[in-house]
């Protein structure tokens, strides 16, 4: 009998994860895909917001000043890239001015530290390629950028090395309540377990409709996104916003913890699943970064992306336990989720316990970890790093600077990934200029080496995404 | 510092081994620099040649067809006797001002190397489906043409059945027989301008050989696929390059390869501070081949990207010579420079800046245009004056020109300035 099953390993199940890790329960995660972090949580504006958004009383403005407050120290337990930027809001007229002021005022009410409404000198200061259009600013100490898949995995590979379970593989497609708990159908497998916790994003609903009458429905919102090079990476130091709307909070331009520059995203309604980006999505952010940044260069731009946003027909996220006791959600969670998730799992726990589940610690708990990121060493370092292991001599990400032995590394954590896509989420190689065009070919490798499997089988992400076909007509590596 | 740090002084350092730091490192040892050593950060020597199992390499420079890896071979064995060191499986982390080369690797740890001179051979690389933004879901099967020739020509094994190709530069139509040689159905190649860059063998040899239609100003509107590449939309575009709504055609396939041009990979040159040239995205260089550093040469597809071979030959036994002579002799004393630059229709020229007393008997200007001409006269000028002028019937931006001008012509240059343009040959008459 599993205490606690978590279904979905984006950001909110694996911070759940981690947190009741720490406790001598027997908890587990499914997830449907072959990796966490594949839906929201990789594609996102990697942003822990200040906190200033949210109307005062709800959720989400608890949750992310919470979570903003929580994410450094986290960060630094786990290993995972934070980086405290602090973000501006630019006022370009009247009205915007006005929406600067009542954020000011909201971000006080909801316990935000540090805000200031800025003069245009004093922001062209902080910024000199923000648009000299603007008329004032928000200013917002305490904001940061992070490695949103980054803080899933390290959580999920923590709590798996404290003795929690992550399924991967394993999609639910049926539920029963039972005397003790519930049986949950996942991957083909039955679990039994005595609390149920919904966190599977976009598709909460379909997941809570699978034990409760529906009662809200997601309406995925789409976000586009180009991702430049590091050679623009400094263009600006903080996050910047323009004011947000009803659309959400706007296109942004915003240097990433890698130190490549972000510029998005739109807002448009979407089908579950389509992450596809258009020529229309990507000319609208486009144009609407270059109100607030002139030369940003997108001939540097290396990639670009989209991701759903997990809109329901409700204002606040939905945090709690359902109609269905025993079964509790963590659902509807749009922008900030990403900031509140460690907030929402610290409170998911405590309702947990609330509804009965023992939480005693245990003793020999490691909330920690630490990885290799060899590119950060000094020389000395780096060659004591060789010295000790020679596969920390061998660059195969050349544009990253990532080494053989990180790769290994990875594949033999708690949670090893299974694709070069798993591989670039936790090293970082393909993450570059090349986009994996030299070293896709090389992780391959080193995946199916290290896993034992046929390169033939190593999928670029998710099940199903083959690189190879076959071999040539007189193939094989060894002819 | 660590016990593993080697603190060794080179005449000259090649970064990267292939034909470019082969024939540089090679050049420099004739010349007389006496320790030589090449970086290179693959497993061997060669550099792109070795997946380059097609002939057409050496017409010029061995005045034979060769495959790319017997191109590289009949370099790489010079090497044994030659006192040249290599290292290889060795990356080159840092070049700093003052010629020290940050490099590590497996067998020797972190190094700093320090060298009289370097010469900068480090290649290009292709652009990438982010770097045109062509939209549409992000599924397994779009690869750069050179990944998918690794993968075809060295790993064994396939990466496709149905194929399209976009862009029509030199790999993406060497990879549309390859593939095609392979049992792969390639529907066609698709390509943006009204022209193609690649030779015009190529587009014989490769494309119309195998009936592969080539659809000129076309380009890819929409990739479907959830899993992998299912379906592809290509579009028709107008004279600016826009896609025209109606003109949609469909292809499945489980593939897209794109040779959508190269880049300089110039990381280490522009951290090192090495002024670059906007227009090649290489570094400035001189007529030998030397960079706003004096004593770091850079010469092949670092500097500009080439179509043959021969000519990154050519150019980096140019650097791999004036890097021993600087070794050997120190700096070029500060004398005269003649900027070139770019005229009508010329997209840009290398060398950017000439020392006439460096200048032996002539100097070779390569440049590309930025579009098809026919019947056109290359003129150099200075001020009002024509220095030279040169015939072409057909000029075309995927063939790299050379023009050679004398040394009795720089000195007739003015304000320090000549100018590389192309005319109509009526105007010009």
């Amino acid at each position: 009998m599993v205490d606690v099953l978590i279904i979905g390993g984006g950001v909110c199940g694996c911070s759940l994860l981690y947190r009741l890790s720490r406790y001598k329960l027997n908890v587990v995660l499914v997830e449907k895909e072959n990796d966490v972090s594949l839906g929201t949580t990789k594609a996102n504006s990697a942003i822990v917001h200040a906190g200033y958004d949210p109307e005062p009383g709800t959720k989400m403005a608890r949750y992310n000043v919470e979570g903003n407050a929580q994410m450094e120290k986290l960060c630094q337990d786990l290993d995972v890239p934070y980086l405290r930027t602090g973000s501006l809001v630019l006022a370009f007229d009247g009205e915007q001015m006005q929406v600067v002021d009542t954020l000011f005022h909201r971000g006080r009410q909801n316990g935000v530290p540090g805000l200031q409404v800025l003069t245009p000198k004093e922001i062209r200061e902080m910024e000199p390629n923000v648009s000299d259009q603007v008329k004032s600013a928000l200013y917002a100490p305490t904001a940061a950028v992070i490695s949103p898949w980054e803080l899933a995995i390290a959580q999920a590979e923590t709590a798996v090395k404290n003795g929690a379970q992550v399924k991967l593989n394993c999609p639910v497609t049926a539920m029963e309540k039972t005397e003790e708990g519930f049986r949950v159908t996942a991957g083909g497998e039955v679990i039994s377990a005595r609390f149920v916790v919904n966190a599977a994003g976009v598709d909460c609903d379909r997941v809570h409709n699978m034990l409760c009458p529906p009662s809200y429905t997601v309406y995925p919102s789409k976000g586009q996104y180009y991702l430049l090079d590091k050679s623009q990476g400094d263009l600006v130091k903080h996050v910047i916003f323009q004011c947000p709307s009803s659309q959400g909070k706007g296109v942004l331009v915003a240097p990433t913890v890698h130190g490549n520059l972000l510029v998005g995203p739109n807002a448009e309604p979407a089908e579950k699943g389509d992450v596809g980006t258009t020529a229309e999505g990507m000319d609208f952010v486009r144009e609407k970064a270059a109100l607030s940044v002139s030369g940003i260069n997108y001939r540097d731009s290396i990639r670009n992306f989209a991701g759903l946003r997990a809109n329901t027909d409700q204002e606040d996220f939905l945090v709690g336990e359902t109609e269905v006791p025993g079964f509790f959600q963590i659902a509807g969670i749009k922008s900030p989720g990403l900031t509140s998730a460690p907030a929402i799992a610290e409170d998911m726990v405590r309702m947990l316990g609330e509804a009965g589940l023992p939480l005693q610690e245990k003793e020999n708990f490691d909330g920690t970890r630490k990885v290799t990121r060899f590119k950060k060493l000094s020389h000395e370092e780096r060659a004591r790093k060789i010295q000790e292991n020679p596969l920390y001599g061998k660059i195969v990400c050349r544009c990253e600077t990532i080494t053989e032995g990180e790769i290994v590394d990875a594949l033999h954590r708690p949670l090893p990934p299974c694709s070069v896509d798993g591989v670039k989420r936790r090293c970082g190689s393909g993450m570059g200029r090349c986009q994996g065009g030299f070293c896709g070919p090389r992780v391959q490798e080193i995946i199916a080496r290290e896993l034992g499997v046929p390169q033939t089988q190593v999928m670029q992400d998710r099940e199903g995404m083959y690189i190879i076909t076959g071999e040539t007509k007189q193939g094989g590596k060894n002819q | 510092m660590s016990g593993t740090e080697r603190q060794t002084k080179y005449d000259v350092i090649v970064v990267g081994g292939g034909p470019a730091g082969l024939a540089a490192a090679l050049e420099a040892k004739e010349t007389g620099a006496e320790k030589v050593l090449i970086l290179e950060r693959n497993h061997e020597l060669g550099g792109i040649l070795n997946q380059c199992i097609h002939n057409g390499f050496g017409l010029h420079h061995f005045k034979e067809e060769l495959t790319g890896p017997e191109y590289a071979g009949r370099f790489i064995s010079r090497l044994p006797g030659s006192g040249i060191e290599v290292m290889a499986d060795t990356m080159v982390l840092e070049i700093t001002p003052d010629k020290t080369v940050h490099a590590m690797n497996s067998r020797d740890g972190y190094m700093q190397l320090t060298a009289s001179a370097i010469v900068l051979t480090m290649g290009c690389r292709e652009r990438t489906r982010g770097a045109i933004a062509i939209p549409g879901d992000r599924p397994a099967g779009i690869f750069t043409a050179g990944a998918a020739q690794l993968y075809v020509n060295v790993e064994g094994y396939m990466v496709g059945r149905r194929v399209l190709i976009l862009g029509s530069g030199d790999i993406g139509l060497i990879m549309a027989r390859r593939m095609t040689l392979e049992g792969a159905k390639v529907l066609g190649c698709v390509e943006l301008m009204p022209y193609s860059n690649g030779l015009n063998r190529n587009i014989v040899q490769c494309l119309n050989d195998y009936n592969i239609p080539l659809y000129l100003s076309h380009t890819i509107t929409n990739i479907q696929g959830d899993k992998r590449v299912e379906k592809v939309t290509v579009s028709k575009v107008d004279e600016n390059r826009r896609p025209i709504p109606g003109t949609e055609m469909e292809f499945e396939c489980d593939t897209v390869l794109l040779s959508v041009g190269l880049i300089p990979e110039n990381e280490l040159s522009r951290q090192a501070g090495i002024r670059m040239d906007r227009r090649t995205n290489g570094p400035e260089v001189y007529e030998n081949m030397e960079t706003s550093i004096p004593g770091v040469f850079a010469s092949g597809n670092v500097v500009h990207v080439h179509d043959l071979v021969d000519f990154v030959t050519a150019e980096s036994q140019r650097a791999g010579k004036a890097a021993a002579l600087f070794a050997l002799h120190g700096e070029t004393p500060p004398g005269e420079e003649i900027l070139v630059e770019n005229g009508a229709c010329v997209n840009y020229t290398v060398p950017q800046k000439i020392r006439p007393e460096n200048v032996g008997k002539f100097v070779e200007i390569f440049f590309r245009v930025n579009f098809v001409y026919r019947d056109v006269v290359i003129r150099v000028t200075s001020g009002e004056e024509v220095l030279a002028s040169y015939k072409r019937e057909h000029m075309a931006p995927g063939e790299m020109e050379k023009i050679v001008l004398p040394k009795a012509l720089l000195e007739k240059a003015r304000d320090g300035k000549i100018r590389v343009s192309v005319e109509k040959e009526a105007q010009a008459e």
